[in-house]
């Protein structure tokens, strides 16, 4: 048996029944990614680990003695001196830090070639993008290198890789993982969430690492709580939302045959499709682009190069380009224009989907517009970056929780369904992924390395 | 809206940015096209609308007034470039360079 391909969940009862060691566990996924990771570089710190559940976490989250970089030569010799809560969280439970894994510098891109440390490649086709910000995290659970790994989604981080790699990525709603000590992009958009090779390891990571945090004030006192019932749930008489805004121009055709195949196959389990609108998503991407940018340029004020790190000439072209066009949309004479105008459209977006949650309990569509694409292919041209991730941006603003989900294969590469839901209401999206994922094969999928 | 190269600078200044004249065209152009990008907000109406900056709904969050353990001297000088006399070493404010 291949210990590497179980999930977490089947991970867990293997060692109950004690088929391996937590020993023997360890080592089979360092052998592996000692073959593996040269091949797709999703890993920039390996520890060789004897005890506990090897999870690998993205080089954004602070772990205590351990490296930390966030893709950025401004920290290439940063160790924390204090573990994030989710770190804290998982070593309760057994857990142990495999590795520190690739991303986009600082969390800012949606392929992962902003890493200063080479980019990540796809382990579907190594000539392809993993996706991003979290492309390590994706890429090394695609490929079987760790039994789950965290993320972070400030725009997609989380869910566009986990599409584009083909496994189960979740952003929580805003506030239900506490944030400290995760590497700030956006504060007011970022979350930290499970990327799992199945919906049950999803739902399962979410109960350990949710719940208060006396050191996020955003962070909500109730906990996510595990309840097994929910997960044998069916989904007959769930409403599902169909926005149309999401299957318009722009939707690579592969990509939409896919995702209305899954759509079909809820409706074949029993769940209702009912259209809705989401009239102001068209001005997500661009509300998204000057608030995001204008929280960067103030929480990198805090990079000075006296207190640790280098200094600000190690930021990166795109961390730069951020930093610079928050600046502009802050300054004097411009800030109603810009920051005050986008905070208004978030509103609306907020709204937007209120409104369709009142008549409907979870909306899906395509996670991104495209499969994973040629690496280099959009380096030069930003704009068209922040494009590829018009789909999940939406959630960001408004708070709410969305879970990728693998639906299908095009051209031989992954396509994730998205499944949004209501503010809080992580239960439902999961139960709508487990049971979609219990009546397909998609997930049992692997690449061949 | 186009970004001009003074403009760049100037922004650049303000951030502590420090950039080649080749990052200084560059940004004039990338950032000028993004620009243009989210013009398309001022299609929207706004007037009646409130802005949003925390989808939480939580506010006065408070926790209890006691003391808690926290980083040692030497954990939080601990990735420090330049320390002197177990403090972080700094430019002076007043002193030129």
């Amino acid at each position: 048996m291949d210990i590497t391909k179980l999930t977490l969940t089947q991970t867990l009862e293997a060692l109950k029944r004690k088929d391996f060691s937590e020993k023997e566990l360890n080592e089979a996924y360092i052998k592996k990614i000692a073959i593996i990771n040269p091949k797709i570089n999703s890993f920039l710190e390996i520890k060789k680990n004897s005890r506990g559940i090897p999870a690998a976490i993205k080089d954004a989250i602070l772990t205590k003695g351990i490296k930390t970089t966030a893709g950025s030569k401004i920290l290439s010799n940063f160790i924390p001196p204090y573990n994030a809560t989710v770190i804290n969280k998982l070593l309760e439970q057994g857990v142990s830090v495999i590795g520190k894994t690739n991303c986009d510098e600082f969390t800012m891109g949606s392929s992962g070639e902003n890493s200063a440390f080479g980019t990540t490649r796809n382990p579907w086709n190594l000539n392809k993008v993993p996706g991003g910000s979290s492309s390590g995290s994706a890429a090394a659970v695609a490929a079987d290198l760790c039994a789950f790994a965290l993320g972070t989604d400030t725009g997609g981080s989380i869910r566009q890789p986990a599409s584009l790699c083909g496994m189960v990525g979740l952003k929580p709603s805003y506030g239900r993982v506490s944030r400290y000590g995760t590497i700030a992009m956006a504060s007011s958009f970022d979350q930290i969430g499970p990327m799992t090779k199945s919906v049950a390891d999803a739902r399962l990571v979410l109960d350990w690492i949710s719940g208060g945090d006396e050191y996020d004030s955003n962070c909500r006192k109730e906990k996510f709580t595990f309840q097994s019932q929910v997960l044998e749930a069916k989904i007959k008489g769930l409403k599902i939302g169909l926005p149309k805004e999401y299957f318009g121009a722009g939707l690579d055709k592969g990509v939409e045959r896919v995702v209305k195949e899954a759509i079909k196959k809820l409706e074949e389990l029993g769940a209702e499709i009912i259209e809705v609108s989401l009239p102001n998503s068209e001005y997500a991407v661009a509300a998204y682009y000057i608030l995001v940018p204008s929280e960067i340029s103030s929480n990198y004020a805090r990079f000075d190069g006296i207190r640790y790190g280098g200094t600000r000439d190690n930021f990166g072209e795109e961390v730069k380009r951020r930093i610079m066009l928050g600046t502009y949309s802050l300054s004097s004479g411009y800030y109603d224009d810009y920051y005050a105008k986008a905070a208004r459209v978030r509103t609306l977006v907020k709204q937007d989907f209120e409104k369709a949650f009142e008549k409907v309990d979870v909306i899906v569509g395509p996670v991104s517009p495209t499969t994973a694409w040629n690496l280099g292919d959009k380096v030069d041209n930003p704009l068209k970056m922040y494009l590829s991730d018009i789909y999940t941006i939406s959630a960001n603003l408004a708070g709410i929780p969305g879970l990728s989900v693998p639906c299908g294969f095009s051209e031989g590469l992954p396509v994730g369904l998205q499944i949004l839901g209501k503010q809080w209401d992580e239960e439902t999206i999961l139960r709508a992924g487990f049971v979609y994922e219990q009546a397909t094969e998609w997930h049992k999928e692997k690449p061949s390395l | 809206m186009k970004l001009t190269r003074d403009q760049v600078k100037h922004v650049a200044r303000l951030a502590d940015l420090p950039l080649t004249d080749e990052e200084e065209e560059k940004y004039s152009q990338t950032i000028s096209k993004i620009l243009d990008y989210v013009e398309q907000l001022n299609q929207v109406d706004t007037s009646d609308v409130e802005p949003t900056f925390n989808v939480t709904g939580q506010n006065n969050v408070f926790r209890e007034d006691t003391t808690d353990a926290c980083l040692s001297q030497e954990e939080v000088l601990s990735n420090a470039p330049k320390k002197k006399n177990d403090m972080f070493e700094t430019k002076g404010v007043f002193e030129k360079e």
